[in-house]
């Protein structure tokens, strides 16, 4: 239990971060220029972070994978983020944020990390309308709010269904602007491949050059991991395509411990999967939760009808359709947050409502909103009697403004008009709560090595609400780390510059050497993708929506098995030094098979439900998830001790000292 | 489908460039183009050829890696989307498909499909931003209200997904429509009016020095944007540009 202390500062909940703002050290201006940070990653978090530290006057170097730090998958996100600005005056507040936001994580993230994120969402606001994000705005010239799963106010600010992009244009425009004054120098097309410790302490990092396969050094007085979530052990999820856990697992095998890798959120709005060849899942945003209406047949018939061609949705009246959400949670309908949502469609469809092909899908329907608007706008007209016709069009008008995009997508994908049908809809990995433990300094079990946004496990519990992860990246890396770095960089402003001849680099840089010489010597018979798909299979299946002692059981016996056949086994054609795809996707896949078998063996030795982690032996009567939180209101971090399967556990202790833990309910 | 694909094979930037030949069967409709490589590149490897390399990450059409010229056309014969977005549903059995990188002189060839793109990250570093500090010490953000119409605009600009579809269908190769979305999502703005007359000359001068052509007004990057970034762009952008120069 040695290293897991959280540092969180004493003191009332509402005072600690400005407190501990006022005690920290920090590094005089003519010393941070003798001060370099590596950033891994440069979506939100990792670009916002950039982007501070070098106005702070930090020398950093950024890393990205993509050949621009604009192409970050944060970019994806696509409803909105939170902030308790209450510009609706509807009751909210910092309060009611963190409340929330604890709440919706089903009692398993720290308050006072929550309670900071919370504090400092109204700047995030602030800050990006100064750097000119076209945010939506109401005629008056205000921004414009929309509403989200688990919450009771309207607290999402918006730019149409683009905010990711919009936000991280932002920060990339901010990188932009240090880039112009020499304060960051973008590595682009690289991967970071290994940590890098001297005394220690994070030193550096190897990297590798993916245009020219180079194998570089790069030294900094701090490191910090922003390059995201872990969904692709899935290999299907909405995350992309090169999205990985490599630096996380990276700095994980040098000593930091991973935390709750099987909180995973299954988002329940998602395109479903149409045959073998996909590569990736679609996400139609929660925002559409707002207008639209969940539902499948209610009597089995119909669905079998539905399925086979032979009926149409809009065939069944209002009588015939079970509003599931709306029936089941009276008081949030289908704005319950995204694991119940998402558990909910699952219960349906196995028994028997799914209406696909496959099954494995439910209604979301804009009849009803598209009505509803339709009259709304034939009266602000003065259209008082509108015909049906009337009424539709102008309804579609007012859908098209707020979700044209996310339509436009589906109808691409899928071939059908959502204006005219019901979108057909399932859900799909999005986002993993778990990740690199970190303490309220955002630092990880390893001095100087520090982890933002969904790379790290600490705001979201065992849930993440709608709209909070660009609201997370975007605090941790303009508003939290600049802080909280500083306090450890300055008892560096000494040190000089970090060698990169000396034994450490060279013990990291040939084991990078011998990965990759040893996957493009391999000569296997099967890809890469081969692998990976094998791997998601039994994800899905076995760790998924809902898990049973059994079947995890049996899913680390099945990843190990893999594991040791993929490295038999893997083909991985052309060499090291040049660009080299399947090479990238080789060392990031053969990181997953150990984080795979890693997160079943987390998710077996939590023996209750929680948010998105249920397991089937632990439900009530009604099918909610029951915690225990005599036995697991702790954070599960886990030291790699050379293999996945025998990690060991160290458990931080949750303490609520201002929110009464309470069974969640949104009925 | 049964199809024919010619692609462009080129080992790295100093090696010259082929068309190769690769027939390919089984392919459905409910794919996108990139799946359909994929479905290539699995044949290839398990032949023990190399697969062909593409630009490509989120797959949903937001994140711009995706590029590829698809018999003659950015981003293949659909309008709207990008190449991740294009399904096979749009090709028909039999169909021969050419299938090239981005061609301009300011996106030289890494390898096979892939391009270097960084000029259009230079573009934006020399100016593409507000210098405001991100401390987060700024004023209400509903202090400043903006008319929802230039709101709108703005944001509309401010979708380019930076792909170069625009560069790669121009004649020219110029880059108008790319530069002129950033420049128009500022100028809409109060907040950046400021440093308006600087940015679109900085912009403009880095655009010419990557070596990109000039507008000739054709119009052919409105059309195949994926993003339907609207050429009213450019035109805000000589008019900032004129504006800026006369001011000096």
């Amino acid at each position: 239990m040695s290293k897991l202390d959280s540092k969180i500062p004493k003191g009332p909940l509402a005072d600690k971060w400005t407190k501990h703002k006022n005690d920290i050290n920090l590094v005089n201006p003519a010393n941070k220029r003798n001060i370099d940070v590596i950033v891994v990653g440069t979506g939100l978090a990792g670009g916002s972070a950039a982007a501070t530290l070098a106005e702070l006057g930090y020398n950093v170097k950024t890393f990205c994978y993509q050949d621009s730090p604009r192409r970050a998958h944060s970019i994806a996100a696509q409803g909105g983020i939170n902030a308790a600005k209450n510009y609706q005056g509807d009751g909210d507040s910092n309060y009611r944020l963190f409340y929330d936001t604890i709440k919706g994580g089903d009692y398993r993230s720290r308050e006072a990390n929550v309670y900071r994120l919370a504090e400092v969402s109204a700047n995030i606001i602030d800050q990006c309308v100064a750097q000119g994000v076209p945010f939506a705005r109401e005629y008056g010239g205000y921004l414009d709010n929309r509403s989200f799963g688990g919450v009771l106010v309207s607290r999402t600010f918006y730019a149409k269904g683009q905010t990711g992009q919009q936000l991280l244009l932002g920060a990339y425009s901010a990188m932009n602007r240090q880039i112009n004054r020499g304060k960051i120098t973008p590595y682009n097309r690289h991967e970071m491949l290994d940590l890098v410790i001297v005394d220690g302490k994070a030193r550096g990092i190897i990297a590798r050059n993916l245009v020219t396969g180079e194998i570089e050094r790069h030294s900094a007085h701090a490191v910090v991991i922003a390059s995201g979530g872990y969904g692709n052990v899935f290999f299907l999820s909405t995350n992309a395509m090169g999205s990985n856990v490599t630096a996380s697992w990276k700095i994980h095998k040098r000593g930091a411990y991973f935390a709750n890798p099987c909180y995973t959120q299954i988002h329940p709005t998602c395109i479903p999967v149409s045959g073998d060849h996909q590569s990736k899942l679609t996400l139609m945003s929660e925002s559409l939760r707002n207008d639209g209406r969940i539902w499948v047949p209610k009597k089995k018939e119909d669905a079998e009808a539905i399925r086979q061609g032979k009926k149409k949705p809009t065939d069944l009246s209002a009588e015939e359709r079970d509003y599931y959400l709306e029936r089941r949670y009276p008081s949030f309908g289908n704005l319950v947050p995204r694991d119940v949502a998402s558990r909910a469609a699952k219960e349906r469809c196995d028994a028997g409502f799914g209406v696909n092909k496959t099954g494995q899908a439910v209604f979301l329907d804009f009849a009803s909103a598209i009505e509803r608007y339709g009259k709304e706008q034939a009266a602000i007209h003065g259209n008082h009697n509108p015909s049906k016709e009337e009424v539709t069009k102008l309804g579609k008008k007012v859908i098209e403004n707020k979700y044209g995009n996310l339509f436009q997508m589906y109808e691409k994908i899928v071939d059908q008009n959502p204006y005219e049908t019901p979108m057909m809809i399932y859900p799909a990995v999005h986002y993993t709560m778990g990740g690199v433990w970190v303490d309220y300094n955002l630092q990880s079990t390893i001095p100087g090595c520090y982890v933002t946004g969904e790379a790290n496990f600490s705001d979201h519990g065992a849930n993440r609400l709608g709209a909070s992860a660009l609201m997370q990246g975007l605090a941790d890396g303009y508003f939290v780390l600049p802080y909280t770095i500083g306090d450890y960089l300055s008892k560096d402003i000494k040190t000089g510059k970090i060698p990169t001849d000396t034994k450490e680099f060279d013990e990291a840089e040939n084991k990078v050497r011998e990965l990759l010489e040893k996957l493009v010597n391999n000569k296997g018979t099967h890809s890469v993708d081969h692998f990976h798909k094998k791997l998601g299979h039994i994800m899905w299946d076995k760790c998924g929506m809902a898990r049973n002692a059994e079947d995890l059981k049996s899913a680390m016996a099945e990843i190990r098995a893999l594991r040791e056949e993929f490295w038999r086994d893997v083909k991985v054609p052309g060499g090291m030094n040049e660009m080299n795809a399947e090479l990238e996707k080789a060392t990031r896949v053969a990181d997953f098979l150990e984080l795979g078998e890693l997160f079943a063996k987390d998710a077996l030795h939590r023996n209750e439900s929680c948010g998105g982690h249920f397991r089937e032996e632990y439900q009530t009567e009604e099918g909610e998830a029951l915690r225990d939180d005599e036995n697991f209101m702790y954070v599960a971090a886990w030291e790699y001790t050379g293999d996945p399967g025998n990690e060991v556990l160290h458990k931080e202790e949750l303490e609520y000292e201002n929110i009464e833990v309470k069974s969640r309910s949104y009925k | 489908m049964k199809l024919t694909l010619k692609i462009w094979r080129q080992k790295n930037s100093q090696t010259k460039g082929e068309l190769k030949t690769y027939p390919i069967d089984g392919v459905e409709g409910d794919m996108s183009f990139l799946e359909m490589l994929d479905v290539l590149n699995e044949g290839l490897i398990n032949k023990g050829e190399e697969p062909v390399v593409f630009d490509h990450d989120c797959r949903e059409g937001i994140c711009g890696s995706c590029s590829l010229q698809i018999n003659g056309e950015p981003h293949g014969p659909d309008r709207l989307v990008t190449t991740c977005q294009l399904h096979m549903r749009m090709f028909n059995d039999g169909d021969t498909i050419v299938i090239e990188p981005f061609r301009a002189k300011a996106f030289p060839v890494i390898k096979d499909l892939v391009v270097d793109r960084s000029s259009f990250d230079r573009i934006q570093q020399a100016g593409g931003y507000i210098s405001v500090n991100t401390s987060g010490n700024t004023i209400d953000a509903n202090t400043i209200p903006v008319n929802k119409h230039d709101a709108d605009e703005s944001f509309n600009a401010a979708t380019c997904i930076g792909c170069g579809a625009c560069v790669a269908a121009c004649k020219n190769a110029s880059a108008m429509l790319f530069t002129s979305a950033k420049v128009s999502q500022f100028a809409l703005l109060p907040q950046g009016r400021i440093e308006a007359t600087e940015r679109v000359l900085n912009m403009v001068a880095q655009m010419d020095k990557e070596g990109f052509g000039n507008c000739s007004n054709t119009g052919a990057c409105e059309i195949e944007c994926p993003k339907g970034i609207s050429l009213e762009n450019i035109a805000r952008m000589n008019r900032e540009y004129l504006g800026a120069s006369l001011k000096g």
